[in-house]
This record gives C-alpha cells, structure tokens and sequence, in this order.
C-alpha cells in the first residue's frame, strides 16, 4: 500500500524518526490559517508547500487547470509542485500556493501527461541544508534479507547513481537472526565520510529508520533526500514508504490511511469484491482465473494484434455473482472493443462458470464481441451451454484458437497493434 | 522416477480440519495420495473423516502437533492450509520436527514473517515448496496440492511454474502433445519463497527420468535469470519456457505479491533475453508451450544458442553431466 508523505512522516515522527514540524490542509484557507497559526507564530522563516499525490517528482512537476490544461502561475512564476517561500507574507503566499495547487492537476515524471489531480497539500517548515543524501531501505529478493543503501549523491534518481557511479552506493544486509547491528550503522556513517556530530546523529537516525521499517511491515522506505543540517542534525526531508499489503491486518492505524482518489475508480470498486483489477490502456478487456494465467492471457491479446484493456483475476472459487461483478466492472471501461474470457477450471467446474457468465450478461449489456474459453473440468458441457444460449459468443477450445478468434473479432473494426 | 515426492511419500496435513484442508484432503484421498495424518492444534486422538460433500475415502488420524504426528507415523512430507496470519507459525513448527518437504499452499503471508522462515530454513534439512503455490505433484504416484489432478499424466517431463492456473494450461498442453510429466513443481508467487527455480532445475537435471525441462516465469525478481545461467552450465537437458506479463506495467503488483517491474528491473524483455541467451527456447506465446516441447524433443537437444558460454565455464559443465551418469 502506498501513503502520501505527510502520513509517512506521522508514522516516522511516532516511531522516532526525525522530521521537520508540518501539517496536511485540504483547502487554500486551511492552508493560510495553518501557515499563520503554527509557523508564524512560532518564528518560522522558511515554509515548503508540497503537492500530495502518489508519484514522486513533484519539485520539477508542472501544475495545469484539468480541463482547459492552461499553465498554472502564481506571483508571475510558474507553479511547481513544490514550492519554498522565505519572503513576503508567508502565510498569504501559501495560501496562494496552496490554492494554485487544489484541485488542479500535476503532472510529474511519473504521473504521465494526464497527471494526478491535488486534493492535499502538505505545509512544513523549512531547515538550513548542509548536504542532501540518500537512504533507503528494501527487500532484496535475492538474498531474502533486508538491505539498507546509502549514498552521498542525495536528491537525484537512485538507479542513475547505480548505474553510473555504483561504487557512491554503499549497502549492508540485515541477518534477520541477529538483527540490525551498531557496527553497520557505522560501516554506513563511514561510508558517507561523516565524523563528529553528524556521525553520532547519521547512526542514530539509521538505527530509527530500520526500527520503523520493522515495526511498521514495510516492503520499501526511501528517504530522498535525507539531510544533515548545519547543525549536524540528520533529518528526513521527504519520505516514501511501501507497505506490505499482506501485513495490513497487523495495522489497522495504517491501512487507514488508505486515499481513494489516489486509485483508479474501476479498481476501487473491483476491490469491494475481492477482485483483482488493474485498468490499462488497450482495447480488449480480458477475465481470468489466476494471476499468472490472466497475465498470459494479456500477453496473448497482444500477440493477437489488440492491447489488453486491464488484468483481471477472478481467482479459484468463480461463483455467478463474483463473474457478474467483474464483468461489470472490465464492461465499464468504455475503451474495450472486444472481451477474451479464459478459465482453466481446475477444482472449479466450468459448466458453473459458463452459467454464470449467461446470467452476468443478463444484468450487463455488451455490444462487443466476446471471446469465450473454458478448458478443464467440464468443458464440453460449459461449450455447449454457451452455443446452445443463442447469444453471440465466439467459443474457443484452447487457448491458441481464443488468440485467432481475438484478431477475427478485432479484424473489422480496423483496429490494429 | 520423479523428483521430491512419489507414491511411497508419507503425508501429513497440516490444517486438516478447516474448509480448505478438509476439501483439498479429500481430493489428494481420491487421487491416492498417502496421506497418513493431520495436524490441529486441540484436536489430537481422534480420527477425522471429511464433512459434507468432502467425505473422505477413509478415515485420517489427527495429532496436535507435528512432532507428534512424525513419531507416530514417520511422515516425511507436509502440506500446509494454514491461514496467513499463522502460516509462517506452522511452516516453522514443521521445520522444526524436521520434515523433509514443506509444501505452504497459504497466500498472503506478510514479507517479515518470511524472512525469518527463509532464515530458519537455510539452517535446516527441510526444502520449503511455496508459500502462494499449488503444490507438487508426480502423476499418478502423489498429489500435494490443489491442482486438479486429472489433466496429469506420468512421463519424461518436469515442469517448475510461479503460476497455478499457468501450470494447468501447460501440462494440459503438454498431455494433449502425448507429453507426461516426471514431477510438476508449483514454487509460488511470492516474493521470498522456499524452492526456487535452480533448486528445482537442479532436481530435475540429477532425476534420470526427466527428459526435458518446462520452466513457466513472470514478472518481478530475477530467480528466472539465476536459472538460466545455471541451465547454460550445467544442464544437458533441453529447456522450454515462457515468461507471464510482457505486457504488464511497471510498479503495478499483477496479482502475485512478487510479480512487479520495480526500479525498471524484472521485466520479461530482460528475462527472456538472458534465458535465450543461455539456450532456452523461449515461447512468446503461453499457446504454444505444448507445441514447441514436442518440436524441441523431435529435434532433441538444446538450441545451437547454448553453446557460446564462456570457456572458463566448461569444467562446471562437465563435472555436472558425469555426476549425472
């Protein structure tokens, strides 16, 4: 599960963390008042406003009206999705910065050129910066350890320092056995060429950070930048946090934190059900049973000549109403032009499934062609249910015939690859 | 022959009683699996039988712990329908009475909970199958798992998968061709996982009954890539694969928890590269697995591709083929 900064950095703060003081508005008053009564007030001279969104980039990010897509500006400049105010009336000035962003919509490296609209907006006081680095902690697969990199090239894409200087990336793998050990956070401070006070601060902030990682189930925590002040204080400037969505059930604070608008609608909804959906940008709509099978499948629309329009897994036990459901939802896409329907019914028998896709398609109208392949258990009986239904399916035995029958059905529209 | 487990395996069930033990058990009873017992905690001494629908073919002792169920039978292999939250509990408790083949048929065990299983298993005896997986099965001897058992047939193919529903299609598929199976190997979505793909190679390559080799990927991880470097140097054998998601998106999890392009790494563009690359013949479509296993046996042997490894590699091939006579 992803979170946005301003909640990552709650849950560092708990778990004692360091990060500097801020606070998450939902509107452009709220933005003023809080930048007024919690900075101001307190002596604060530096402030950052920051988009919320689930995407990194955002320092470079452009904001844009969403529908007329106009450049967005405020005080003569145009609008980033980060902004550093230091003079003037701060408290006005995020309110102008705030009420540019709200509602409008950012597009970053990451977001694609539709962009992502900003709903939240998060207000943190600013720090005198001596050097950015970079931290984050993950699990590597190979090893089925933890691992912690760090580096002195802060601020910048990871994998362009890995890439081009990997010898700036230093690592160390946790033994779970054992457990994070003083002498690693060292052989880190060392790494980074720290001494004195920042060395004191680097391990104890490491050691936190790890604790954190731990407590809270994550799967991936990076910190970039994470700096050091001039004061030698190490602090958490931003924070991005993966959360293992297996553990949730061990969280419920944090599965709390979960923000729809993040999410796709369709997928919002297909997880009501217990369906796994991923909207994707093609024109033929698939349904399948099984994670590995459903991505086979889409590999196959596209070798049929289409582009598939989402994943789809329905999973082992495909009752009518769980069939209905997400046929209802992969229909909704209004980009599909045809639908490929395969099921391996193993333990599940397919003549069941065949009955519920009849009865799905009486609650849901479809004007394209569908594809439909059931194999396994009781296939014949399902492929005689569905010819024998007097509506217009193309059945397929195997899967390379449902692959001719997907370019057939998209050959008179013209579409191609 | 076959790899891991076969007729004479002595199975326990760990979860016997809950919906999905009781279920599957009754499917492994009529296969004819050997299932010789069943664990559930409080439950110890009594016999159980099924329910419902799922009556099994005989009545199966259950025991309270697995240590018990091991003195008492002398059970070798264990097949978990533990729920997630205390899969990781049971996977360490059967570890611990040291069984030597842990099957976790259990999605959805959080990525903690499996490192300190990874840990306790490398300091063990016991091979872990799974977790998030369908099970393993040699035809016609041994059912574990839940797949169904009738699109098998025995003969000279082994076939490791990450996918279930995959792993049908194929050895339906390779049946049809007239192609059985030594040993079909579910290792599991998951991101830590006990067996992984060169483990299972390497039990294949050193099983003298399995012929050829199907090797079923998908996105995320690089344990495809580990293989194939270990199939370029030691295995004679001839290789299929297929790797799920090259149309998949990056960052997106599709399904599997271990199946995602993160940081531009575990594609199947880089997968697939570095298993051709290493003599595999790669499909690129999950159609026709079936087709291109009948067309590499008739021609036998591995693609030319297989032999421009680097010469140092040599002496590892060798060493690796006598062991196998």
């Amino acid at each position: 599960m992803n979170i946005h900064e301003y909640q990552a950095k709650d849950l560092l703060r708990a778990h004692g963390v360091p990060v500097l003081q801020g606070k998450a508005v939902f509107s452009a008053a709220e933005a003023g008042a809080v930048a007024f009564n919690d900075f101001v007030t307190r002596g604060v001279s530096t402030l950052v406003v920051k988009a919320q969104i689930h995407a990194g980039g955002r320092g470079k990010g452009t904001v844009h009206d969403p529908i007329t897509d106009a450049p967005i500006e405020v005080l003569g400049k145009p609008l980033r999705g980060v902004t550093v105010i230091t003079e003037g009336n701060l408290a006005d000035r995020a309110y102008q910065v705030a009420n540019g962003l709200i509602n409008n919509k950012l597009v970053t490296i990451q977001t694609g050129d539709e962009g992502k609209i900003v709903r939240r907006v998060f207000i943190e006081e600013g720090c005198k910066i001596a050097h950015e680095y970079y931290c984050s902690i993950l699990l590597d697969r190979q090893t089925s350890q933890n691992l912690i990199m760090v580096s002195t090239e802060g601020g910048v894409e990871i994998e362009h320092v890995a890439e081009t200087t990997p010898e700036k990336i230093i690592k160390v793998w946790i033994d779970p056995g054992t457990g994070f050990q003083p002498h690693q956070a060292r052989t880190l401070a060392f790494g980074l060429q720290l001494s004195g006070t920042a060395f004191k601060s680097f391990v104890s902030f490491i050691q936190k950070l790890y604790k954190a990682y731990e407590a809270l189930d994550c799967t991936m925590l990076e910190v970039n930048p994470l700096v050091s002040t001039i004061d030698g204080e190490f602090i958490a400037l931003d924070a991005k946090v993966d959360i293992d969505d297996n553990a949730l059930y061990r969280h419920p604070e944090v599965a709390a934190l979960r923000d729809t608008d993040e999410e796709d609608p369709l997928e919002v909804e297909a997880g009501k059900y217990n369906l796994n959906y991923i909207k994707l940008d093609g024109n033929v709509g698939c349904m399948v049973n099984g994670a590995g099978l459903a991505m086979g499948t889409m590999d196959i629309i596209q070798l049929a000549g289409g582009k598939p329009a989402n994943f789809l897994d329905v999973g082992g036990g495909a009752n009518v109403e769980r069939i209905a459901n997400a046929f209802r939802i992969m229909m909704s896409d209004p980009h599909v032009e045809a639908v490929l329907i395969n099921i391996f019914g193993g333990i599940v028998r397919c003549d069941r499934v065949a009955n519920g896709i009849l009865q799905a398609l009486e609650q849901v109208k479809v004007d394209v062609p569908v594809i439909v392949r059931l194999d396994g258990t009781n296939a014949v009986e399902a492929r005689d249910i569905l010819m024998r239904s007097g509506m217009n399916f193309l059945v397929a035995a195997t899967l390379k015939d449902a692959a001719e029958k997907v370019t057939e059905a998209l050959a008179p529209r013209g579409v191609s690859a | 022959m076959s790899v891991l487990v076969n007729k004479k395996s002595k199975i326990i069930v760990q979860g016997l009683t809950g919906g999905e033990g009781t279920f599957h058990t009754s499917q492994m009873l009529q296969y004819g699996t050997n299932v010789v017992g069943g664990v559930t905690p409080g439950k110890g001494g009594t016999q159980y039988s099924g329910k419902g629908d799922d009556t099994f073919t005989r009545p199966v002792p259950v025991f309270n712990t697995v240590a018990d169920a091991k003195a008492a039978t002398g059970c070798d292999v264990s097949i978990i329908f533990v729920p997630a939250p205390m899969a990781a509990d049971a996977i360490l408790e059967a570890i611990s009475a040291d069984i030597a083949v842990i099957i976790c048929i259990t999605e959805g065990i959080p990525v903690k909970d499996m490192i300190t299983v990874r840990a306790a298993l490398d300091a063990s005896n016991s091979r872990l199958i799974g977790p998030n997986c369908p099970g393993i099965i040699t035809p016609g001897e041994a059912k574990i798992g839940i797949m169904p058992g009738f699109i098998f047939s025995p003969g000279p193919i082994g076939l490791v998968s990450r996918s279930g529903t995959l792993t049908y299609e194929a050895v339906k598929q390779l049946s049809d061709e007239g192609l059985g199976q030594t040993t079909c190997i579910g290792i599991g979505g998951d991101p830590i996982i006990g067996t992984r793909f060169i483990d299972a190679i390497k039990l294949f390559n050193e099983d003298p009954a399995t012929e050829a080799i199907v090797m079923i990927g998908e996105i995320g991880g690089t344990a495809e890539e580990e293989a194939a470097e270990y199939i370029r140097d030691n295995v004679k054998k001839p290789v299929v694969g297929f790797i799920a998601g090259q149309t998949a998106p990056p960052g997106r999890r599709m399904g599997h928890a271990g199946a995602i392009i993160s940081g531009g790494k575990g594609t199947a563009a880089d997968k697939v590269n570095t298993m051709r690359a290493c003599g595999i013949t790669v499909v690129e479509s999950p159609a026709s697995i079936g087709i291109t296993m009948k067309a590499v046996l008739s021609g036998k042997g591995k693609t030319p591709a297989a032999k421009p490894s680097a010469p140092s590699k040599k002496p590892a091939a060798k060493k690796a083929s006598a062991k196998k006579k």
